[in-house]
C-alpha cells in the first residue's frame, strides 16, 4: 500500500510542474507590455524600461520561469502589481475565509446528501426516493448563484433570519454554505443511494438477514460500511472542488476569500496575484485528489492488501 | 450442397443470437427504443428544441429589441405588454431572455463539439499509437484535468481580454477535451486488441484507415452521451462567468449577465434575476435527463461504471 501511495505522490510532481508551466506561459502570451499597461500609454519610454527591469520582465522567459518556480516552491509568488503587497501575504489572509466556507459547505453537503441518499435507497421507488432524487437533480442543475439568490431573498430579506452578506461570525456563513454545498449534496445523495442499493444486493447481507438481524441493524452495521467507501472518496474530492469553486459564492456574499481575490486580480489585470491564486488553488485540488486516492487505499482492504 | 448451406445457417444463427443479445441494434433503433421507453428524455428533448426554436425565431416572437431601452417603463412588473416585466433600463425581460438563449445554447453546443473532436482525435491517437505519444498526450490531459475548471476559464478570459469576450465559446474546448480523450483512449485500447482490428492489420490496411474507419465508429455512442452530458457544464460555466462580469459584456445579453444585473433589484424585482436563473436550470436539467436517457440505451457499459 505504501509503495502505491509513494508512487502516486511521485506522479503528482510532473503534473504540478506542468500546471505551473502552463499558467506561466498562458499569462505571458498576452499581447502588449505589462509595464505599459500598469503605467498607462502616455508615459515616456525611459520609465517603461525601468519598470520592465524592476519587474524582471526583460530577462529571458526561461530565467523568469525558473525564478518563478523556485520562488513558488518557497511560497514566494511575487508582489501584487495593483495592491503592492506580497501575494503570499494576501493568500495567507484570504485562505482561512475560503477554508471556513468550504468546510461549512462540505458539512451541509455531506449531512444532507448522505441522509437523503440512505432514505432514498431504503425506500427505493417510494415517495421519499422520488422526492430526494428529484431534489438532488435540481441541486446538480441549479447554478450556484441561483441557490444563493433564492436563499438571500427568503432567509435574509423576507424572514430577516440571517445576514445578507459578509463574513463576520458563524451566522454569516450559513447561507453561503448552503448555496455552495447544495450542488455537492445532490451528487453525494445520488452516489450514496446507488452504492447502498448495490451493497444491499450482496450475499453477506442475505446471510445477516438469515441470522435474524433487523433491517436497521443490517443497514447501519453491515451495508453502510461498504456502501460509503466510494462516497468517502467523493467527499475528499469535493473538499478540493469546494475550495476552488467558491469563486461565485465569495463574490455574491462579499467573503474576502481566494476566489474573490482571483476575480479582483482579473479586473485589475494583476498577473502575479492571478498566477498565485490559480497555482495555489490548483495545488490544493491536486493535494485533495491525492488524499482521496490514499484514503481509498487505507479504507478498502482490497486495495490496501494489493501488492 | 450441405457444404454450401452450412455457412449460411451459421450466419443466420449468429445474427439471431446477436439480435437476441441486443448486439445487432443500430444507433437508430436504440434511439427509437429511447423514444418509446424514456418519456422524460423525450420531454427534455422537446424542451431543448422549443428553447432553441424560440432563440432562433426571437425577432419574430417579440416586437422589442434586446437592447431597446425605454426609461419611461423601467422596472415594470409583468403585464400584457411586457409578460415578464422590464429591467432597470426599461428593456423587455422576455425579449432579453429569448436572445440570451442564443448565447447559452451556442456556448453550450459549439465549444462542446470542438472539444469532442479534439478529445476524440487525441484519444484515438494516444490509444492506438501507445508508447511516448500516449504518455505525452495523457500527461498533458492530466495537467488540464488538475486545473479547477472555473479558474482556468477565468485565466483564458483574461488572456482574451475585454474586447474579445464575445469569443466566450473559445475557453471550453481547452478544458473539456482532456476528459473526452481519456474515455476515447480507454475504448481504443480495448478495441485495438479486437479480432477485426487484428484482421485489418494483417491484410495491410493503413493505420489511419483502421483508426477512423474501424475504431472511431465504435466510440461514437460514448461520444454522443459525453456530448449531451458536457453541454450543461459549458452552459453553467458561461453563465457563471457572465455573472461574475467576466463573460458577455453589456449591451450584449446572456442569462448569466441578466441574473447578475437583476441581483441589484433582488428584493424589489426578484423576477429580473430569477427568470434567467430558472431558464438556465431548465436547459441544464433537460440536457441532464436527455444525457442520462441516451447513456442508458447507447452506452450501458458506461452507465454501469
Amino acid at each position: 500500500m505504501f509503495r502505491n501511495i509513494a508512487k502516486r505522490v511521485l506522479q503528482t510532481i510532473p503534473i504540478l510542474l506542468g500546471v505551473a508551466l502552463l499558467i506561466f506561459l498562458m499569462l505571458r502570451i498576452i499581447p502588449g507590455n505589462v509595464a505599459t499597461t500598469l503605467m498607462g500609454e502616455h508615459v515616456n519610454q525611459e520609465s517603461v524600461k525601468r519598470l520592465t527591469a524592476e519587474l524582471g520582465l526583460d530577462q529571458p522567459v526561461y530565467v523568469q520561469f525558473l525564478k518563478y518556480i523556485f520562488g513558488a516552491a518557497r511560497g514566494d509568488f511575487g508582489t501584487s502589481y495593483y495592491l503592492n503587497r506580497s501575494v503570499k501575504n494576501l493568500l495567507t489572509i484570504a485562505f482561512p475565509y475560503t477554508v471556513k466556507l468550504a468546510l461549512a459547505a462540505a458539512m451541509v453537503a455531506w449531512t444532507i446528501g448522505i441522509t437523503a441518499g440512505i432514505f432514498a435507497a431504503v425506500r427505493k421507488n417510494g415517495i421519499l426516493d422520488h422526492l430526494f432524487m428529484g431534489f438532488s437533480l435540481l441541486g446538480i442543475s441549479m447554478p450556484v448563484f441561483m441557490v444563493a439568490m433564492i436563499l438571500q431573498y427568503f432567509l435574509a430579506f423576507r424572514l430577516q433570519a440571517l445576514p445578507l452578506e459578509g463574513a463576520v461570525g458563524f451566522r454569516s456563513y450559513i447561507i453561503p454554505a448552503i448555496a455552495l454545498g447544495w450542488n455537492s449534496a445532490g451528487s453525494i445523495a445520488r452516489m450514496t443511494r446507488s452504492s447502498l442499493l448495490e451493497t444491499l444486493q450482496e450475499d453477506y447481507i442475505d446471510t445477516a438477514a438469515a441470522k435474524g438481524r433487523g433491517r436497521v441493524g443490517i443497514i447501519t452495521a453491515h451495508a453502510l460500511r461498504n456502501a460509503l467507501l466510494p462516497v468517502v472518496t467523493m467527499m475528499a474530492l469535493q473538499i478540493s472542488s469546494l475550495l476552488s469553486g467558491a469563486v461565485i459564492t465569495e463574490t455574491i456574499f462579499s467573503i474576502p476569500g481566494i476566489g474573490r481575490l482571483a476575480v479582483q486580480a482579473i479586473s485589475n489585470r494583476d498577473i502575479p496575484l492571478l498566477q498565485g491564486t490559480v497555482l495555489f488553488t490548483t495545488v490544493i485540488v491536486i493535494a485533495g485528489n491525492l488524499l482521496a486516492d490514499c484514503l481509498y487505499a487505507v479504507l478498502d482492504p482490497r486495495i490496501r492488501e494489493a501488492k | 450442397m450441405d457444404q454450401l448451406s452450412s455457412p449460411s445457417t451459421e450466419t443466420l444463427t449468429a445474427e439471431a443470437l446477436a439480435a437476441e443479445l441486443g448486439e445487432a441494434d443500430t444507433i437508430g433503433s436504440k434511439l427509437h427504443r429511447l423514444a418509446s421507453e424514456n418519456k422524460l428524455a423525450v420531454v427534455s428533448m422537446a424542451v431543448i428544441v422549443f428553447i432553441a426554436l424560440a432563440a432562433v425565431f426571437a425577432p419574430l416572437l417579440t416586437p422589442y429589441g434586446f437592447a431597446e431601452q425605454d426609461l419611461a417603463v423601467r422596472l415594470q412588473n409583468p403585464s400584457a405588454a411586457h409578460w415578464l416585466g422590464t429591467d432597470e433600463l426599461g428593456r423587455d425581460e422576455l425579449t432579453r431572455l429569448l436572445y440570451g438563449a442564443r448565447v447559452s445554447l451556442l456556448v453550450g453546443v459549439v465549444p462542446t463539439i470542438v472539444s469532442m473532436l479534439l478529445g476524440a482525435i487525441l484519444g484515438l491517437i494516444a490509444g492506438f499509437c501507445g508508447g511516448w505519444t500516449d504518455t505525452v498526450i495523457m500527461r498533458v490531459a492530466d495537467v488540464m484535468l488538475a486545473f479547477p475548471s472555473l479558474l482556468l476559464a477565468l485565466v483564458i478570459m483574461y488572456i482574451l481580454g475585454r474586447r474579445h469576450r464575445e469569443h466566450l465559446s473559445l475557453h471550453s474546448p481547452y478544458i473539456d477535451w482532456a476528459g473526452v480523450a481519456r474515455v476515447v483512449r480507454s475504448q481504443t485500447l480495448s478495441l485495438r486488441e479486437s479480432q477485426y482490428v487484428e484482421a485489418a492489420n494483417s491484410i495491410g490496411v493503413k493505420k489511419l484507415t483502421i483508426i477512423f474507419r474501424h475504431i472511431f465508429p465504435n466510440c461514437v455512442p460514448s461520444l454522443i452521451v459525453l456530448f449531451t452530458l458536457n453541454i450543461p457544464g459549458a452552459i453553467l460555466s458561461e453563465s457563471s462567468m457572465s455573472f461574475l462580469g467576466i463573460g458577455v459584456q453589456p449591451p450584449g445579453c446572456s442569462w448569466g449577465l441578466m441574473a447578475d444585473t437583476g441581483r441589484t433589484y433582488l428584493t424589489s424585482h426578484p423576477m429580473l434575476s430569477l427568470a434567467p436563473s430558472v431558464a438556465i436550470m431548465l436547459v441544464v436539467l433537460a440536457f441532464n435527463f436527455l444525457g442520462d436517457g441516451l447513456r442508458d440505451v447507447l452506452d450501458p457499459y458506461m452507465n454501469r461504471r
